[in-house]
């Protein structure tokens, strides 16, 4: 029998605190290589392929997109919710583990978090481009101005403006707060001057004294407990602008939970494809340990069957509603005009993540990274059937339509994963991916071990 | 032996978590009070070995927090509830399940960058590079893996000999004496710089004033007040008759407008007869017509009295025994093709206008010239004597 009270160690190997000090910063002292240079071109290209579509909508409109009458949001707010919803895995790793005193988050959190704030920046394009006029986004700030005017407070598209900037915000300082041991540890051990400047700089002059580290971890859970019901309040608000509406399939109370377990569903998905290649790249697996990814996995199972839950009470009360409208949507949902896209939702989201139950493949690379890929192209498609079936064909049958997306469109997402994983690229070889200070403190050996009647602990 | 005044403290270094917290609690029973501990992380029960007391930042958070709420609630109702009111979607102007999500946001962001701000600036006074630990092999040693622990220069109890004593008898792995920096100092902020950089805003920015503002003329952005279209009254190249605006096309009958057979025409025909019953509602749409149409010339009450201060020949009263007389056809003739001076209104007033029109000066007439029969019939019917 194996023990299971026993958490096997965090980190693998035996890694002195110098050795794990030396394997987060191997990436930032050597000079970038061969494949780096290959995947930050890919990603760049990628990105500004996404650019160059950007700049045709903007010369000639949005004309160039498939939104149409009866489909008004389309691509972009598809991808704005896919976006934001990928941010919060991270947020979730390093404030509610943090609040669970799940120590296995530390090697993962600083990967998370980044990836929280450039899946926001990814997100908080759609919005603005898709009002058509995005140089005119500033009149979405309540300020006094010459028009005598104010923005509608009780609209949830103004919710979404102050909850996705002040998610990036929060997520920022978050992250930030974070990293500043660890460049005051960058700062320590460099031995070129222009970085010594840079991370001094970074470092705020941190000295690692205790009577800074008391505050600074009561900051840390104060800011965790915010996090986690700001991160909640995100989704829910972005859920918001659906279910404040009267459209059929879209009006429903269930959204809120709904959307916040899919988000915490799509968000693992994305920081696992991303961690799998960066652990192998970047020698990390003693840190990032397959322990963490079957962790990972396991949430993903969770909250997959969560969301195949919120799928099936949709259906629920769409028929126990008993109205017509209603019923008409997800029946036309599931065999109407759009229902590859559904059956692609439930396959990837539902269906494949079952294989999760079996240790083995929890525990296998190949297969996780199948599984995740997939779940991610569920989730973005979960977008697409809520957003274009419903739209597509509501209450009046002179009013349908067809939304087929344009090349632009398609650009246009390609470019914000460019611009994401140009991103994650950039900072992988810019800053320490694990947190260096969090990873010690949970290493064997890394706190007093209390014998000798040593009370102080 | 370097002078002891620049000594800024004497620092231990020890390489295992258990260590230092036996160290930290020695010291901290030992009575100094201005000491400190390096350790790469937190390390568990360091804040009971050296006797600190629980973090206040709760309290900036809980502050700023509520202050988030109270900005935000202020906000939306001073905007929406007395600055623009406005009726949204059937709520009420302070509609406070509405205004949840922006406060709830506003507190968040407010609590937790003010937490973070006041714990850096001013908890901490970082940002801080200048001071004596920094860029010392002490702190280089805590960076990676040491736990080290220094007692500073400033603590009463200070003396260099029993402090080394103390943290010798803990077996440390190193001691080493901080000493107090130099000040550094950096060429960006020597006065000579800072003026050369002011003399070069000053010239750039008079430079830039004088160039845009007297050598050049710029247009101003007018905000589409001129722009290329034909509007009312103006001229145009692009008719032939050079007019702005355009006539109707010869032929049209605007509603309401019946072509007027007897146009030019000296007399009417006598079978042009009233169509209009003098009723009340038809009365008080003719006395609106008249005393918008006509009055201005013929007077409120139709004495031929122009308010027009003679800019124009005075028209005749309405009251001569002529007009009188007339037939209403004939009034109604006149006001459709004008006479003399007065021109047609045909085109501002509509015929069942018209007609209105002249039951009203038939009104006006009779007031004028009330038989006795016609006074008794208002005194009974208002019961009093003023018309007597």
């Amino acid at each position: 029998m194996t023990d299971y009270s026993v958490e096997p160690s965090l980190v693998r190997g035996r890694l002195t605190l110098e050795q794990i000090e030396e394997l987060v910063v191997k990436p930032l002292d050597t000079k970038p290589d061969r494949k780096f240079w290959i995947a930050i071109s890919i990603s760049g290209s990628v990105l500004m392929v996404g650019v160059v579509c950007l700049l045709l909508t903007f010369y000639y409109g949005t004309g160039l997109w498939g939104n149409n009458e009866p489909v008004g949001w389309g691509f972009p707010i598809i991808n704005f919710v896919f976006w934001v919803g990928i941010g919060h895995a991270g947020t979730l790793i390093s404030a509610i583990l943090y609040l669970l005193r799940q120590k296995w988050r530390t090697g993962i959190a600083r990967f998370a978090e980044a990836m929280t704030i450039f899946a926001v920046i990814c997100a908080g394009i759609f919005p603005v481009i898709h009002t058509g006029r995005p140089w005119l986004a500033g009149y979405l700030l309540p300020y006094p101005n010459q028009h005598g005017l104010w923005v509608n407070f009780t609209s949830p598209l103004v919710w979404d403006v102050f909850a996705v900037s002040t998610y990036l915000t929060v997520s920022f300082v978050f992250w930030y707060t974070g990293l500043i041991p660890d460049f005051a540890t960058l700062r320590d051990r460099t031995t070129s001057k222009i970085k010594k400047t840079i991370y001094s700089i970074f470092s705020l002059g941190w000295r690692h004294s205790n009577r800074h580290w008391i505050h600074y971890e009561k900051a840390y859970a104060l800011l965790a407990g915010f996090a986690t019901p700001l991160v909640l309040s995100v989704h829910t608000i972005v859920s918001f602008d659906f279910a404040v509406s009267i459209l059929p399939g879209w009006h429903t109370t269930i959204f809120p939970p709904y959307f916040v377990a899919g988000a915490i569903f799509s968000g693992f998905a994305m920081v696992s494809t991303v961690l799998i290649i960066v652990r192998k790249i970047f020698d990390l697996e003693h840190i990032i340990t397959l322990d963490h990814l079957e962790k990972m996995n396991k949430v993903i199972l969770a909250t997959g069957m969560m969301v195949g839950l919120a799928y099936a009470t949709e259906f629920f009360m769409s028929w126990y509603s008993g109205v017509p409208e209603e019923q008409f949507v997800f029946i036309n949902r599931v065999f109407g005009p759009y229902m590859w896209a559904y059956w692609i939702m439930v396959s990837c989201n539902v269906i494949f993540p079952q294989l999760f139950w079996f240790k083995k493949i929890r525990r296998s690379i190949p297969v996780m990274m199948v599984i995740v890929i997939l779940v991610n192209v569920g989730m973005w498609f979960e977008r697409f059937v809520i957003i274009v079936t419903s739209l597509h064909r509501d209450f009046l049958p002179s009013s349908w339509g067809m939304y087929i997306p344009s090349l632009v469109d398609i650009g246009i997402l390609a470019g914000s994963f460019g611009l994401f994983f140009t991103l994650v690229i950039l900072f992988t070889k810019t800053l320490p991916v694990v947190s260096i200070s969090e990873v010690k403190a949970v290493s064997d050996g890394g706190q007093p071990s209390n014998h000798g009647g040593n009370n102080y602990a | 032996m370097p002078d002891t005044k620049n000594i800024y403290g004497i620092a231990a270094l020890f390489n295992k978590p258990d260590d230092i917290i036996t160290a930290a609690s020695k010291i901290a029973d030992s009575g100094y009070t201005k000491w400190d501990v390096n350790t790469p992380y937190p390390v568990h029960g360091m804040d009971n070995a050296m006797k600190l007391k629980p973090s206040k930042l709760g309290f900036v958070t809980l502050f700023f927090g509520l202050s988030g709420t109270t900005i935000a609630l202020l906000l939306m109702w001073y905007t929406l509830s007395v600055d623009y009111p406005l009726v949204i979607g059937g709520k009420p102007f302070f509609a406070l399940p509405a205004f949840i999500p922006v406060t709830f946001e506003l507190t968040v962001l407010l609590a937790t960058v003010s937490t973070i701000v006041a714990m850096f600036a001013f908890f901490f006074g970082l940002p801080n590079n200048d001071h004596p630990i920094n860029d010392t092999n002490y702190i280089k040693k805590v960076s990676v893996d040491h736990f080290g622990v220094i007692i500073e220069a400033s603590d009463p109890k200070f003396s260099q000999t029993t402090v080394e004593q103390l943290l010798k008898s803990l077996n440390p792995v190193s001691i080493e004496v901080i000493y107090q920096k130099e000040k550094i100092r950096y060429p960006i902020f020597e006065k000579k710089f800072i003026m050369f950089l002011v003399v070069v805003a000053v010239i750039v920015s008079a430079g830039t004033y004088v160039t845009l503002d007297k050598l050049m003329f710029l247009l101003p952005f007018n905000w589409m007040m001129d722009q290329a279209k034909i509007i009312p009254q103006s001229r145009t190249e692009l008719f032939q008759d050079e007019r702005g605006m355009r006539a109707p096309v010869e032929g049209t009958v605007a509603r309401g407008f019946l072509p007027y057979p007897f146009k030019g025409v000296d007399e009417p025909p006598e079978f042009l007869s009233n169509p209009l019953i003098p009723t009340k509602q038809n009365l008080e749409l003719g006395k609106k017509k008249f005393l918008t149409f006509c009055s201005p010339c013929h007077g409120n009450f139709g004495d031929g009295d122009s308010r027009l201060r003679g800019q124009f020949p005075n028209p005749p009263s309405l009251h001569s025994e002529r007009i009188r007389n007339f037939e209403d056809g004939h009034i109604y003739h006149v006001i459709t093709n004008g006479k003399n001076v007065m021109p047609s209104y045909a085109a501002q007033i509509d015929c069942e206008e018209r007609w209105a029109i002249v039951n009203y000066i038939r009104v006006l007439q009779r007031s004028k010239n009330a038989s006795d029969k016609d006074l008794k019939m208002v005194s009974q019917e208002t019961g009093t004597k003023d018309a007597n």
